[in-house]
């Protein structure tokens, strides 16, 4: 049977020298935008690899992608079971150590990551108590972490907006100290879809290195099956960040 | 993980074929199962004796109505008749299996299907709408397809009704909580509110797959001494309905006296299970595969025996359970989701293990493919089921039910709505027509419907290239090439009503030209037949005259129905539903890039009507708004619905028209509106020419629901060749107006300035008004 994620050769690699950079993407059971983040890995010219959850090395990828869904069903508490999967101890590992290893969380993923204590706080129900799925503007507080160098600080991005389980909340030290640290990445602009505390839509660790958001930049990487704004291709700006950095280092 | 240990040694008074044979008087509770006195002595007449507790249950479920579409078979025969060779070309699979597989060309297969959910989702709206899509993705998943999209068409009973909220907000979050788990993008639908569905409200629910050519799957047991495997959710007692009267086998009273009739969906256990199955489809390890859906085991064992050598052995006691109480008759009858039965070669069992125990799916080995040409179910080895599994699956009771034209259909088609009472005060003046167009397009059936579709995940998977509202939806299948396809659903109760013969040709008509709309090529039809009780001869003949409309209307169209579904007694007490037969149109666009939106974009483009307007306003959306139904619908010209999709397509695969929209329920009116609002783009439309050419006032103009109609948006180098084209064609087309991007308004001749704002609030305020 031929690959059906419907992700065949794609269109043309927007930075050809950097397919040597590899990012893994993991899949856990339940996980949904894991094909979507292989594509955009491509898209940007790096070289998507599989990851499974039940693996139990890195495959010596360059970066990490934990992309979106409903992994374990969000049963118990989204991420909170993922988080035990034995890649996910290397992937804290890895992070954690002097290498710093790029990690990226999207929706799941970046609950996850709040679940491993790999960034602080965590996502409770949109105050709404809906599922929300929209084009969400926001804005680039920091771009000196290694998912967000090619954009402008302060620039604003449209990428969609996807989750039911999507509103950020810390206790207010924690979000003092996030701020105080410009680990604050990405707040919504023009409306706060979901209640997140201080309008935070994504963080990062201390060293920059691990960033979290809810949005999914994934899915604004191609003309005419993104948002309607902008060729609705903000998105593929956390790729080229980290493979422009990857690359660089490399060098 | 080959039995399940705690259901050894139950205590059962086992009803055994051996016990029937010597008690052939024993009372059977056949009646309570909802079999007729004539299905049980056909019952009794086939097996030669008096059937045994399991076998009553398998009979009865599969003799049901929902099952075996006793009543409309004989109808629905017309869809597989009136079909033509050039219909057949790109038929892989039609009617009969899971669903129907079209031919796209390059290598790549579509399967898609339309289901209605109706019942559970009343009563229980969330658990209903939810495993209505977790069915519709099964049937796809069983054709070796990986499902793409999902779609659901909904009717709800009045907006303002203190139910329908219940109903709307627990079927909305059902679909959206199951389908956003299974990373499906959910592109289209429908929304409709009449009190005709109040305690019958239509929870339809369409899934669209892919696949090479190659991985076709059908659901059929072959080859001796392959073995059966059920994989999966374990079987549980949801879902169950009638079959708690067959506790009379159990000596045990403790168990729960009331078990859900609804299904309860696990959406994770669901997109498990595809992952699951698309890599045994990879490796080639399953033989035949069916989905667990209606009637459960009953259904999968006897469908996949009877389509395949005609054999099969199963241990009963061998099915994993969530609930050990339960009896043989209630295992082959539960419901329970997110469960599959396969058919596997011996020299296979270890590698299809290992998938289960990579994706943690659990499974256990029933038995094995038989070339008796019997269907054995042995409990701890004693038989309780030994039938001819053709006798369950295929050859139920087929009824001839008696169906008349209905006394009052005259009376109905004789009041129509021009210079009825309801059509006092039609509005005349600038200022009232203003007012008329807002009211319409904030009316709960014109209204935004993106209170429920901003609930949807519509990006997921990363190939939508159109959603809704746009005409239809489009999701891309090859990325290299840009190969999709575009799918609409439509149906229209009160046109049906009306005229249900045309009525049906008009819910074919307008997804076909919703197709068409958005640049891509009709190939296929699926339809969700939601009807009243058939054994109302008013009722029977709505839906015998539907189905003939509708087959006529495909087969002079040349799109082939692949599949569907009928949905029977949707009525509360003697009152029916309108007849609503729900109709799926697919097709393909050779690259998604040309696809063409419903919104006006670009500054200056002339926009055009496409077709002519007369006097329509019987059963239209602006009669619904003043109360009357009556009269008779649109008149149907499917060689015009033909050229006017030839002319859609032609148009946008040579980049001619930047946008287009259908006209359909709520007319010119309401398009213009949907265009404008699409990316809040005005315009300024003139359409004295047209009420000098059509003969129309403006009122008529505007709300008419003729059919065959389409405003485009032409860019000035390409109206040249637009007009020659419809000209070269001789369809009738008219340049309207012209796309105003900076003004923030539409202007018509003839009626007061419409803000775009005040249109967008109007628009955007009636769902969350009702719903929060």
């Amino acid at each position: 049977m031929t690959e059906l994620p419907l992700i065949g050769g794609a269109p043309v690699a927007v930075e050809p020298h950097l397919a040597g950079a590899k990012i893994g993407v993991v899949t856990f059971p339940g996980t949904l935008d894991d094909r979507d983040a292989a594509r955009a890995v491509r898209l940007a010219g790096g070289t998507a690899v599989a990851l499974w959850h039940a693996d139990t090395h890195l495959a010596d990828v360059d970066a990490v992608v934990i992309p979106g869904g409903f992994s374990y069903g969000d049963y118990l508490r989204a991420g909170a079971i993922s988080r035990f999967a034995p890649l996910m101890s290397r992937i804290i590992d890895a992070a954690n150590s002097d290498a710093k290893l790029p990690v990226l969380g999207i929706c799941n993923g970046f609950q996850i990551l709040t679940e491993s204590h790999l960034l602080p706080g965590s996502m409770i129900k949109n105050d709404h108590l809906k599922f929300l799925c929209r084009d969400q503007v926001l804005r680039v507080e920091n771009n000196n972490t290694l998912w967000t160098s090619d954009y402008e600080a302060g620039q604003e991005i449209t990428v969609p907006l996807k989750n039911q389980d999507g509103q950020y909340i810390a206790d207010d030290k924690t979000l003092d100290a996030l701020e105080a640290e410009g680990r604050v990445v990405f707040r919504y602009v023009g409306w706060n879809p979901n209640g997140s505390r201080r309008d935070i839509a994504g963080i990062s660790n201390a060293a920059g290195n691990v960033v979290g958001l809810m949005p999914h930049p994934e899915h604004a990487v191609e003309p005419g099956f993104g948002p309607e704004s902008n060729a609705g291709t903000d998105g593929l700006g956390f790729f080229t960040s980290v493979l422009n950095k990857i690359v660089g280092g490399a060098q | 993980m080959t039995t399940s240990a705690e259901t050894v040694g139950k205590k059962f008074n086992i009803d055994t074929v051996e016990n029937a044979a010597k008690t052939p008087d024993t009372e059977l509770p056949w009646a309570e199962l909802g079999l007729k006195q004539n299905e049980f002595d056909e019952v009794v007449k086939v097996l030669g004796r008096r059937p045994t507790g399991a076998e009553l249950a398998m009979y009865s479920v599969m003799w049901s109505e929902h099952c075996s579409y006793k009543s409309s078979k004989n109808h629905l025969r017309q869809f597989g008749e009136k079909v033509t060779e050039e219909m057949k070309k790109d038929m892989l699979v039609g009617i009969g299996e899971n669903a129907g597989v079209t031919n796209l060309g390059d290598g790549w297969a579509v399967t898609f299907k339309i289901e209605s959910h109706n019942s559970p989702s009343f009563v229980e709206p969330y658990q209903g709408a939810a495993t209505g899509i977790g069915g519709i993705v099964r049937d796809i998943i069983s054709m070796g397809a990986r499902p793409v999209a999902v779609m659901d068409p909904l009717r709800f009973g009045a907006i303002d009704h203190p139910d329908t909220a219940r109903v709307m907000h627990g079927a909305v979050a059902g679909i959206g909580g199951y389908g956003n788990s299974l990373g499906l993008p959910n592109i289209g639908g429908e929304m409709v509110f009449d009190s005709v569905y109040q305690g019958n409200p239509l929870v339809n629910a369409l899934a669209v797959g892919v696949m090479r050519h190659e991985d076709i799957r059908l659901a059929n047991a072959s080859g001796k001494g392959n073995k059966v495997v059920l994989f999966g959710a374990r079987t549980g007692g949801d879902g169950i309905g009638g079959a708690s009267v067959l506790a009379s086998e159990s000596f045990d009273d403790t168990k729960p006296s009331k078990r859900p009739a609804v299904q309860v969906g696990d959406p994770f256990a669901e997109k498990v299970l595809i992952e699951c199955c698309l890599e045994l489809f990879k490796g080639s390890l399953v033989e035949g595969i069916q989905d667990l859906g209606a009637a459960g085991i009953s259904c999968a064992t006897s469908e996949l025996a009877s389509n395949g050598d005609g054999g099969m052995q199963v241990e009963l006691t061998s099915v994993l359970l969530r609930d050990p109480t339960l009896t043989p008759g209630e295992i082959l009858m539960s419901e329970s989701q997110e469960r599959m039965m396969a058919v596997v070669t011996p020299e296979n069992i270890a590698a299809f293990e290992a998938v289960m125990d990579k994706w943690a799916v659990e499974y256990s080995w029933l038995g094995e493919v038989t070339d008796t040409g019997r269907l054995i179910i042995t409990w701890e080895g004693e038989v309780i089921v030994d039938v001819d599994p053709r006798t369950v699956a295929h050859d139920g009771p087929v009824y001839d039910r008696p169906f008349a034209r209905p006394s009052w259909q005259d009376s109905v088609q004789a009041d129509t709505f021009t210079g009825s009472v309801q059509d006092a005060g039609r509005p005349s003046t600038s200022g009232e027509l203003a007012a008329a167009i807002t009211e319409l397009i904030a009316s709960p059936n014109m209204c935004s419907k993106a209170w429920i579709t901003k609930q949807y995940d519509r990006y997921v998977g990363g190939n939508t290239a159109m959603a809704f509202p746009d005409d239809a939806g489009v999701v891309r299948v090859d990325e290299e090439t840009g190969l999709g396809v575009a799918l609409a659903t439509d149906a229209n109760g009160r046109y049906t009503y009306l005229d249900p013969y045309h009525g049906a040709q008009l819910a074919l008509a307008e997804a076909y030209r919703n197709v068409a709309t958005s640049g891509a090529v009709p190939m296929a039809v699926s339809d969700c037949l939601n009807f009243g009780s058939p054994e109302d001869p008013d009722v029977m003949w709505q839906l015998a005259e539907s189905i003939r409309g509708l087959s006529d209307a495909c087969m002079e169209l040349g799109v082939p129905v692949t599949g569907g579904n009928v949905s029977l007694y949707n009525q509360t007490g003697t009152v029916p539903i309108h007849p609503s037969p729900v109709v799926a149109v697919l097709g393909k666009l050779d690259d998604v890039a040309r696809r063409t939106p419903s919104g006006w974009k670009e500054d200056g483009q002339a926009i055009y009507l496409l077709g002519t307007t007369a006097a329509e306003l019987d059963g239209s959306e602006w009669s619904n708004l003043r109360g009357h139904l009556g009269g008779l619908p649109p008149k149907v010209d499917l060689s015009l619905e033909r050229q006017l999709g030839e002319i859609l397509i032609n148009a946008s695969r040579d980049g001619m028209i930047d946008a287009a929209h259908d006209l359909s329920e709520g007319g010119l009116a309401a398009a213009l509106v949907e265009s404008a609002l699409r990316y809040g783009v005005g315009a300024r439309i003139a359409l004295e020419e047209l009420l000098e050419r059509d003969g129309v006032d403006l009122f008529t103009a505007l709300f008419s629901e003729s059919q065959g109609r389409a405003i485009v948006s032409v860019p000035r180098s390409e109206e040249v060749r637009f007009k020659d084209m419809c000209t070269a064609r001789g369809f009738a087309h008219l340049r309207i107006g012209v796309v105003d991007a900076a003004g923030g308004k539409l202007e018509i001749n003839g009626v007061d300035e419409l803000s775009l704002d005040a249109l967008n609030e109007a628009h955007e305020a009636t769902l969350p008004k009702y719903f929060g």
